[in-house]
């Protein structure tokens, strides 16, 4: 007894304890599960994942069609959740922003309608905005007696019709990621302090961005199916649209929830940076005689989102989290996709170990990507001004 | 460490004494200081007044509010809101499925958990002892009136509540768990042995960065398979269970940082004073932590009543779901923009009334301060 007197000892008494109740309560569980899958006459393990599945998925971005692997369709949900993460977060954004500033706007109407629309999207969950634009797109008119905007865009319960380009998925895909990586090249360019001493950066930044577009216009050209328009815009024929692309109304309620939603949110953020850039700084802007939009978009601007990036690295994660409702809606989400693959195969334990890890690794790789750009745009020590 | 938003404290306004009052001046400098700022307000002001008059229009002026037979007949050739659907069918959205004549006693259980909620925004009940009986009083009336089997009142079984009440008992229950949960491993993520914090931050930080949905998904459909029958208990306890875990890792952090903003010097003094690990802790560290960690808590309060409504991907049958059948029959197919107002209306009231409460709060205690 005299030995537990010593504080040392006694933590490290306690530290294996901890470890052995921990271990026995791992085994206990794992026992427990394999009795009882044994009793089942179930086997584990992830053989079931080549077999075909034999159902079909409503929307996906990369093809799919029954016969397929189980492996493959967990693939499609993740495809479908990462586009949909992105797409809300990057719609969220946009009208965070312009609600951020119509709330830091000198107009009193502005500032109105700002807090109106905080309030009122802000307090409502989610997933009751998601169901509400679920329903109130399936009950617009049916295909044939769609609304349309200038003969090109249709509105219908199957879903909006849009135009297109004359190519495969898998080609608008490759133009999207070109895009995507000449944008994130040149946003590292200009922003990184790596190459701000750089003498022609500017020629360099030029020749990016040419580069990209060349890229995409070869594509584009390349993978045009021959003798077709280069655009393709819907048509009715008989009860449905031919041509263009459909979105289908489980995408655009989640979309069209999420972006609503986390934008409330992602405005407050955006107002907190505002409020946050020292008065001087925007006074000393004015002073040197810039035009508002370059005070607001070279001063105000870049100083707030530095100020409140972390924060909105958080808000980011959490919508991308807060997107996982496909499945209220019927939208193949990862998810939903696993929530279906349980009901059919049988294999929870396995399935839910793969939604856990896909959802550990894309989150923090998201955190972990967004915070590296925090890092390298991040104000330090003298840039601090008020 | 100091952030941005510490440096850049705004100064009020001084007063100068040069406040050309009334209504007038004020309405004047809010909306048209100048020119281009008179445009802009009268623009934005008229499509307000466009979209109010139209929301008004529909929900009110040209509104069906019952039907006095019952059926939706009244609501066939309207332009308005059809509020009927309401009013014939609010039962099954507040109570669900829950037995017609035994509907009182969800009644007052509803309230009965709602008078707790609101009593514990009064300070006087701001005693560890005082909320922690309130609560259990307030909870345990409630799991009473609901499951009946005493009092002669008729067992209505968890599986069959529903609607608001189940929303409701959802959240209370969750935090109820979850609260000593997030105490508990915010002290163990601050515990000096390092293989203890490094699990529990593990832990936290796993459940931070899934879903809720998939906690949620998981209590219902892994804890039938690790568990022994007999610590399983009923499907809405496990998954009570897991909305509780995700609270508390998030409460966790919370109170984790109310901790860390109480100075050093706090806990240096009690300790040479001689005081034990427990009254540090209870006496000295966790009542600032917590008066430090309020409006951040208050606010997850707030996220965490939103967050209920995904039980109802779960499979149970709450005021969303209760909203969706409510609406769901061929009768009454058309009015779903009503139902969900209305639902939409149920969560705003309770949201909308704690957010401002601590929104009052903090304003409250920042004044406090200086």
């Amino acid at each position: 007894m005299q030995m537990f007197r010593n504080r040392k000892t006694r933590s490290l008494a306690y530290q294996v304890a901890f470890l052995l109740i921990l271990a026995l309560v791992i085994f206990g569980a794992v026992h427990e599960a394999s009795t009882k899958l044994a009793a089942q006459g179930m086997t584990s393990g992830f053989d079931f994942l080549h077999k075909s599945t034999g159902f079909r998925i409503g929307f996906s971005l990369i093809p799919f069609d029954p016969f397929e692997s189980y492996l493959r369709m967990l693939w499609v949900g993740i495809v479908n959740t990462i586009f949909l993460g992105i797409l809300s977060i990057v719609l969220a954004n946009i009208i965070g922003l312009i609600i951020a500033v119509f709330r830091i706007s000198s107009n009193g109407v502005l500032n109105d309608i700002g807090t109106l629309y905080i309030e009122t999207f802000r307090n409502v969950p989610l997933i009751l905005q998601a169901l509400f634009w679920y329903a109130a797109l399936t009950h617009l008119p049916p295909t044939r007696q769609a609304y349309s905007v200038f003969d090109s865009i249709f509105l219908s319960a199957r879903g909006v019709f849009v135009p297109s380009l004359n190519v495969g998925g898998q080609w608008f895909a490759a133009v999207a990621l070109a895009l995507l990586f000449g944008l994130s090249l040149l946003a590292w360019f200009s922003m990184s302090r790596r190459f701000k001493r750089m003498k022609n950066r500017g020629v360099l930044q030029l020749g990016i961005a040419g580069l990209t577009l060349a890229v995409m216009v070869g594509i584009l050209a390349y993978a045009r199916e021959p003798g077709s328009d280069i655009f393709s815009v819907p048509e009715l024929k008989g009860l449905n649209f031919r041509g263009g692309i459909t979105i289908p109304p489980e995408l655009s309620a989640l979309a069209i929830a999420t972006a609503i939603y986390g934008g409330a949110y992602i405005a407050e953020v955006i107002r907190a940076g505002f409020l946050s850039v020292g008065k001087g700084q925007v006074e000393a802007a004015r002073a040197l005689g810039l035009a508002p939009w370059h005070v607001f978009s070279r001063v105000h601007l870049p100083l707030a989102i530095r100020a409140v990036l972390p924060t909105l690295i958080n808000q980011y994660v959490w919508l991308f989290k807060a997107t996982t409702l496909g499945i209220v809606v019927g939208f193949a989400d990862f998810f939903s996709v696993i929530s279906v693959s349980i009901n059919q195969s049988g294999q929870t334990l396995e399935l839910i170990a793969i939604l856990m890890a896909g959802f550990l690794i894309m989150n923090n790789t998201l955190s972990f990507v967004l915070n590296r750009v925090n890092k390298a745009i991040a104000l330090k020590g003298t840039q601090l001004r008020t | 460490m100091t952030t941005v938003s510490d440096v850049n404290t705004h100064p009020q306004p001084l007063n100068t004494g040069f406040q050309p009052d009334g209504l007038g001046a004020r309405l004047r400098r809010r909306y048209f200081r100048t020119p281009g700022n008179a445009m802009i307000s009268l623009v934005g002001m008229a499509a307000l007044l466009y979209l109010v008059y139209h929301a008004l229009d529909w929900a009110v002026l040209k509104a069906v509010w019952a039907s006095p037979d019952g059926t939706s007949a009244v609501c066939r050739d309207i332009a308005g809101a059809c509020w009927a659907v309401i009013q014939q069918r609010w039962r099954i959205i507040i109570f669900g499925l829950f037995p017609y004549d035994e509907q009182w006693r969800s009644m007052l259980a509803c309230i009965a958990m709602v008078a707790t909620i609101v009593l514990s925004c009064l300070p006087w009940f701001w005693k560890p002892l005082r909320l922690s009986t309130l609560w259990c009083a307030g909870f345990i009336t409630f799991y009473v009136l609901m499951r009946g089997g005493l009092f002669g009142m008729r067992v209505v079984m968890p599986a069959d509540w529903g609607g608001l009440t189940l929303t409701v008992f959802f959240y209370a229950a969750g935090v109820l768990i979850g609260m000593p949960m997030a105490v508990a491993l915010a002290l163990l993520r601050r515990s000096e042995m390092p293989l203890v914090s490094r699990m529990t931050g593990a832990l936290i930080d796993g459940v931070r960065s899934l879903p809720l949905i998939t906690i949620l998904f998981t209590a219902a459909l892994i804890f039938p398979f690790v568990l022994p029958d007999w610590l399983q208990g009923d499907k809405i306890w496990r998954v009570i269970i897991g909305f509780a875990l995700f609270f508390a890792a998030y409460q966790a952090e919370i109170i984790r940082s109310g901790i860390q903003s109480i100075p050093v010097g706090q806990e240096e003094a009690a300790k040479a004073l001689g005081l034990s690990y427990w009254h540090r802790t209870g006496r000295i560290i966790l009542p600032q932590a917590f008066r430090n960690a309020l409006p951040p808590t208050i606010n997850q309060l707030v996220i965490t009543f939103k967050e209920t409504s995904l039980i109802v991907i779960i499979g149970f049958f709450d005021i969303l779901a209760s909203g969706n059948a409510a609406y769901g029959t061929g009768e009454w197919s058309f009015a779903y923009f009503e139902v969900y107002i209305f639902v939409a209306l149920v969560y705003f009231v309770f949201v909308f009334s704690l957010s401002r409460y601590g929104a009052y709060l903090e304003r409250r205690m920042r004044f406090g301060q200086h």
